[in-house]
């Protein structure tokens, strides 16, 4: 076991009177790709957005526990959640770039609106992230064009870049290919492997064989609980528990 | 078995002809409403059109009222003053109406957002005499005139729930989601709001403020209690003040041939200016 980046203790997360996440501990380290799994409605969305404190922002949901990232834990009543999710970003289910923004404007959106304004940082920044989320070839000519005028899979990668041009050291992802087409998912695929090199990864997937191609370490969630966490191959191999061997052989869920 | 088949059949049949008369005669009947509604426009319209055009005249912009019996004179003195009280109330009542927009959408939860929504939709509808007369007593009676910035104040007033109601709805219309894209990049709600949101939504924001602006362009009742009249040009904020519904009601009433048509020469410049706001408006946001 190398160190750990984040540490989650005794996580509960709530919404009004209803809890979805019970007492989760897990802990992630880094520079690796972690898949969380499980039936809908587990908890599993909740669970990475807590991570980044975005869960309270619903109406009536709150959590409790430790989430402790850095040494510093998240839910301290001093932490301000914005320069929380400045080291944990997120890419959603659906892609959701800025509407009237323009591809450029997009993806620095996160350092422009945090008061960065010298054009040659931005377009240094645009240009790498756009590189690193493999979609510069494909928008390089058409920056300032709306970034809603590029197809689904583009726009996924283009919000992969938003995330990544602020440069968190963890990155969150709900379920993020799974509006898109294969192709498109293929591509991110082979992104997550690169990204991994200078991040830690935490993916919501409900696509079983994509959380065996890319992930070192997989979390089975079930019922607000989590069942199982371990190594992938492990995992989906020889499972611990007859509920994940069940779950990932498709007899339920 | 088949004489039951051969039944349904003819029933199907029957109603598939019921059918498509009734849409027929109901596409019919939208079709006569519609016209009907875009009649009357065209009809208002047409007749001032036919009213003023005869007596439209350079005049009428550059000069300013003329005692009774002396032809020509113009209503310079109304146009600026209208230009100055809509302006102004604009100034105060877009920030107002907006925040208070921003507010119900984003920040308002509870019973407060629902009373403050509540009092919005009801000023709304207040008759806008009533407003005159809340400007006469709060503004106009302390100061002991009637001047061209109650006017303003009273026109805001109207203007101010109809902004905040337009933007309310208009922010309500962006996904949940792309905010929460702005907040997970780390970016401070405030500027998630303001960068992204109202952004967002300006094409929408800026059609409603329009429609509130050539709405309160002509106002006529809220301004009689406020900034009352002025025969001269005058645009100082502390006196009374002309403005083109006024100017136009008080001649329309007159006894007077000659003030009667230029009654009509300034409803057609109202009318000539709120249709030229909202046209223009729609070509510039495209």
């Amino acid at each position: 076991m190398t160190e750990t980046l984040l540490s989650v203790q005794n996580l509960n997360a709530w919404f009004g009177m209803h809890q979805a996440l019970k007492n989760i501990q897990i802990e992630f380290s880094p520079q690796t790709v972690t898949a969380l799994i499980g039936p809908s409605g587990c908890g599993k969305s909740t669970f990475v957005r807590c991570l980044n404190r975005l869960h309270e922002e619903v109406p009536g949901a709150y959590a409790t526990g430790k989430v402790i990232l850095q040494g510093k834990n998240i839910y301290e009543s001093s932490v301000d959640p914005v320069l929380i999710r400045r080291k944990v970003g997120m890419v959603f289910q659906k892609p959701n770039p800025f509407p009237s923004l323009s591809v450029f404007d997009n993806v620095v959106a996160g350092l422009k609106l945090a008061g960065i304004r010298r054009k040659s940082i931005l377009m240094e920044v645009a240009e790498r992230s756009l590189k690193q989320a493999a979609l510069w070839e494909e928008v390089k000519n058409k920056l300032q064009q709306p970034g809603t005028s590029l197809s689904g899979g583009q726009q996924q990668r283009l919000c992969i870049a938003r995330a990544l041009a602020v440069e968190p050291p963890i990155l969150l992802m709900d379920e993020p290919t799974s509006a898109l087409d294969p192709i498109s998912t293929a591509k991110i695929e082979e992104l997550l492997a690169e990204l991994k090199k200078t991040m830690t990864v935490i993916m919501v997937t409900h696509n079983m064989q994509q959380a065996a191609r890319i992930s070192d370490k997989t979390a089975f969630f079930l019922l607000g609980e989590l069942v199982e966490f371990g190594q992938t191959s492990t995992l989906f191999t020889v499972p611990k528990e007859k509920k994940t061997e069940q779950y990932i052989t498709g007899k339920f869920g | 078995m088949t004489s039951l088949r051969r039944q349904i059949g003819d029933f199907t049949r029957l109603r598939y002809r019921r059918r498509k008369a009734l849409s027929g005669w109901m596409t019919f009947c939208l079709t006569v409403s519609a016209c009907a509604a875009a009649g009357g426009l065209l009809g208002v319209f047409g007749y001032v059109v036919w009213k003023a055009v005869p007596h439209f005249s350079v005049s009428f912009f550059t000069g300013l009222p003329q005692p009774v019996g002396e032809p020509g004179g113009g209503m310079l003195n109304a146009l600026l003053g209208s230009l100055f009280m809509v302006a102004l109330g604009t100034g105060i009542g877009v920030p107002w109406g907006m925040a208070a927009g921003v507010y119900l959408s984003e920040y308002g939860r509870g019973r407060l957002a629902v009373w403050v929504r509540f009092a919005a939709d009801m000023l709304s509808s207040v008759p806008s005499i009533v407003t005159g007369l809340f400007i006469y007593v709060l503004i106009v009676r302390p100061m002991h005139r009637f001047s061209g910035f109650a006017g303003a104040l009273a026109l805001s007033v109207i203007l101010i729930p109809i902004v905040a109601r337009n933007t309310e709805e208009l922010l309500k219309l962006v996904p949940q989601h792309i905010r929460e894209a702005g907040l997970a990049l780390g970016i401070p709600r405030w500027r998630v709001i303001l960068s992204i949101v109202l952004r967002g939504s300006r094409g929408g924001l800026t059609t409603g403020i329009i429609l509130g602006v050539a709405r309160i362009s002509g106002e006529t009742a809220p301004l009689l209690f406020t900034a009352l009249n002025n025969r001269l040009l005058s645009l100082k904020w502390d006196q009374p003040m002309a403005s083109l519904p006024v100017q136009i009601y008080t001649y329309a009433i007159s006894p007077f041939e000659d003030w009667n048509v230029q009654a009509w020469v300034g409803a057609f410049v109202l009318v000539l200016f709120v249709f030229l706001l909202n046209t223009v408006t729609r070509w510039v946001m495209k």
